[in-house]
């Protein structure tokens, strides 16, 4: 069986992270592999030991996105598929999502992909449709949320903890899954792991080689436009005190002089 | 000429009740036409539901029952398209819950539609929809137009004032889903089991004016935190820490993986103010933090920041707003 794993490159969370022209500034700071996305690969690599699954980690991304499958591989996944295109800069969801679809197909000349999966959302908070966008794409059943995961029998059974409720979903596959945080702690990669990544292969495909038209991506396929970018201005008037035995009636007194209550 | 209606799923509990955020939407959709609702579910809306959306603007309902599971949200989509096959709105708008940003999503694949989600505002610029929206654990603030004829927006919390129009219900028109159509759009998937939790009495976490937070430092007591909550008549929150450790559901975890929250009063009790928490709060109005440390990164962006131990300063707090409020 094989299983593909959607993964991304993100600015480092911690570091401070800025807009140009309405995409995000990748040139400062390191990036990493989305945290999000470490559950995925988490969860591939644990049924691809049930199954005998070969893990494949996916990527869309500029030069340094290879970062992110370098991760997965040192995690233990197979080989990595890395789609690079300066046509790619400015994609929206469905322009990604048209991407990543093309390389499954391509994955797929090689054999039956049975399991795509993906992390909850991207951290570097653009969108958390990709999953459901990239099912549909593909035209696979979509299991997303996934909070614990197992396969049977050729079919793929997931529960889900949602706002309002909590579901169990079952499909056949082939189906798309993405898992949340809370499925499982992702391993970090020994330094086996890490040795033995380097010699993994990581393809590297353009849009030609997926046959994807450049038009309908990056920015001149993009159904919205960023206008413009602002950084929050500083909350001003701000005030800290000490407690002194008085801060209980401080904070009440703050409420009412605001009318917050 | 009649302008093109503005859509909003009707979001509502399995036994029929609308959810509050959908006022605000209908309140917002008002801004830019005439306001339809989407309602998707084999059971039709009730008396009730329908003055309360006619109340607070939707002059009409659009009633689909999907010959298919209404909770997949790729079925929820289908039916949505065949409403906007009907009708040809300007725009649909959602609440921005989990469940209906997919909806958004495959809603943009099946109609060719633009979709922004996580939207704090939304206005219609010369015939362009233009949505606010903000990034980077809300420290800036995108605009973001949607080129397509038809705009698709999940919209968060406090985004709108609710408006009472004070119209009588709303009208009932029924929509057939091609059963072949539904069927496809599920791709297989089986609903084997759902529950729905029970209402805790509070208000909806995620759509909530107040949210009072407990942190680390509450030290798994959060009996002063619900009880601020409760005096202001605002929703219990918590951050990773306090739900990773089993102290309150995790339902209740505010950050990127939880519950984003934009209320007009944020109180964070025994909260650090770790990054992934404060991309879940952060746009909130006015934040007031209690934490015993001084160096609480979440100082960097509360109003009102208090040195102290939480556990004296939320009782008297609570105890002195029981006095005032009376």
């Amino acid at each position: 069986m094989r299983i593909v794993v959607c993964v991304k490159h993100v600015p480092d969370l911690m570091a401070e992270r800025r807009l140009v022209d309405g995409h995000v500034d990748r040139d400062q700071g390191d990036g990493t592999l989305n945290e999000l996305d470490e559950n995925a690969v988490e969860a591939a690599l644990v049924l691809a030991a049930e199954h005998e699954a070969e893990v494949v980690v996916l990527t869309v991304g500029p030069d340094d996105a290879v970062d992110a499958v370098r991760r997965g591989l040192q995690m233990g996944a197979d080989r990595g598929v890395h789609v690079l295109d300066d046509a790619l800069a400015g994609s929206d969801v469905f322009g990604t999502a048209t991407v990543l679809a093309a390389a499954v197909r391509h994955v797929e000349e090689d054999g039956p992909v049975d399991l795509v999966l993906t992390g909850m959302a991207s951290l570097d908070g653009l969108t958390s449709m990709l999953p459901a966008v990239l099912a549909a794409e593909l035209g696979l059943p979509q299991l997303t949320l996934a909070t614990e995961l197992a396969l049977t029998d050729g079919s793929v059974q997931v529960r889900r903890d949602l706002d309002h409720a909590t579901e169990v979903l079952r499909a056949p596959l082939p189906a798309l899954v993405s898992v949340t945080d809370q499925s499982n702690d992702p391993r970090y990669p020994a330094f086996a792991g890490i040795m033995a990544a380097r010699k993994k292969p990581v393809e590297q495909l353009s849009l030609e080689d997926l046959g994807v038209d450049a038009s309908f991506v990056g920015a001149q396929g993009s159904r919205t436009e960023v206008l413009d970018a602002a950084e929050r201005p500083p909350r001003e008037n701000r005030v800290l005190i000490t407690d002194e035995g008085d801060a209980g009636a401080r904070l009440a007194a703050y409420l009412v002089d605001h009318k917050l209550v | 000429m009649a302008t093109a209606p503005v859509l909003v799923l009707i979001d509502h509990t399995d036994d029929g009740a609308v959810r509050p955020a959908v006022r605000e939407l209908l309140a917002l959709a008002a801004r830019f036409g005439s306001v339809h609702g989407v309602w998707v579910d084999p059971v039709a809306p009730g008396a009730d539901a329908l003055a309360e959306l006619g109340a607070h603007g939707a002059s009409q309902v659009h009633v689909v029952a999907p010959n298919g599971e209404h909770h997949l949200t790729p079925v929820v989509a289908e039916a949505i398209a065949v409403v906007v096959g009907s009708v040809a709105p300007r725009a649909v708008l959602l609440t921005n819950s989990f469940e209906h940003k997919e909806v958004a999503g495959v809603l943009g694949v099946r109609t060719g539609a633009g979709v922004v989600v996580d939207a704090a505002g939304l206005e219609d610029s010369d015939g362009t929809f233009v949505a606010t929206k903000s990034v980077f654990a809300a420290t800036w603030t995108t605009r973001c137009a949607i080129r397509t004829p038809l705009a698709v927006v999940a919209v968060k919390p406090n985004a709108a004032e609710v408006v009472a129009t004070g119209q009588g219900p709303a009208s009932v028109e029924v929509h057939a889903v091609d059963a072949e159509a539904a069927t496809a759009a599920a791709r297989g998937v089986e609903l084997v089991e759902r529950t729905e939790r029970a209402p805790s009495g509070r208000p909806d976490l995620s759509s909530a004016q107040v949210v009072v937070v407990g942190g680390r430092g509450t030290d798994g007591d959060f009996g002063p935190v619900a009880d601020l909550a409760d005096v202001l008549g605002g929703a219990v929150g918590a951050t990773r820490v306090a739900t990773d450790e089993g102290w309150i559901d995790h339902e209740a975890q505010i950050g990127q993986t939880g519950v984003t929250v934009s209320p007009r009063l944020y109180i964070g009790a025994g909260v650090s103010g770790a990054v992934h928490h404060r991309g879940g709060m952060q746009s909130a109005g006015t934040i007031i933090a209690v934490n015993n440390d001084p160096e609480a990164p979440i100082f960097e962006i509360a109003d009102l920041g208090i040195v102290g131990d939480l556990r004296t300063v939320l009782p008297a707090a609570t105890q002195e707003l029981r006095r005032l409020l009376g």
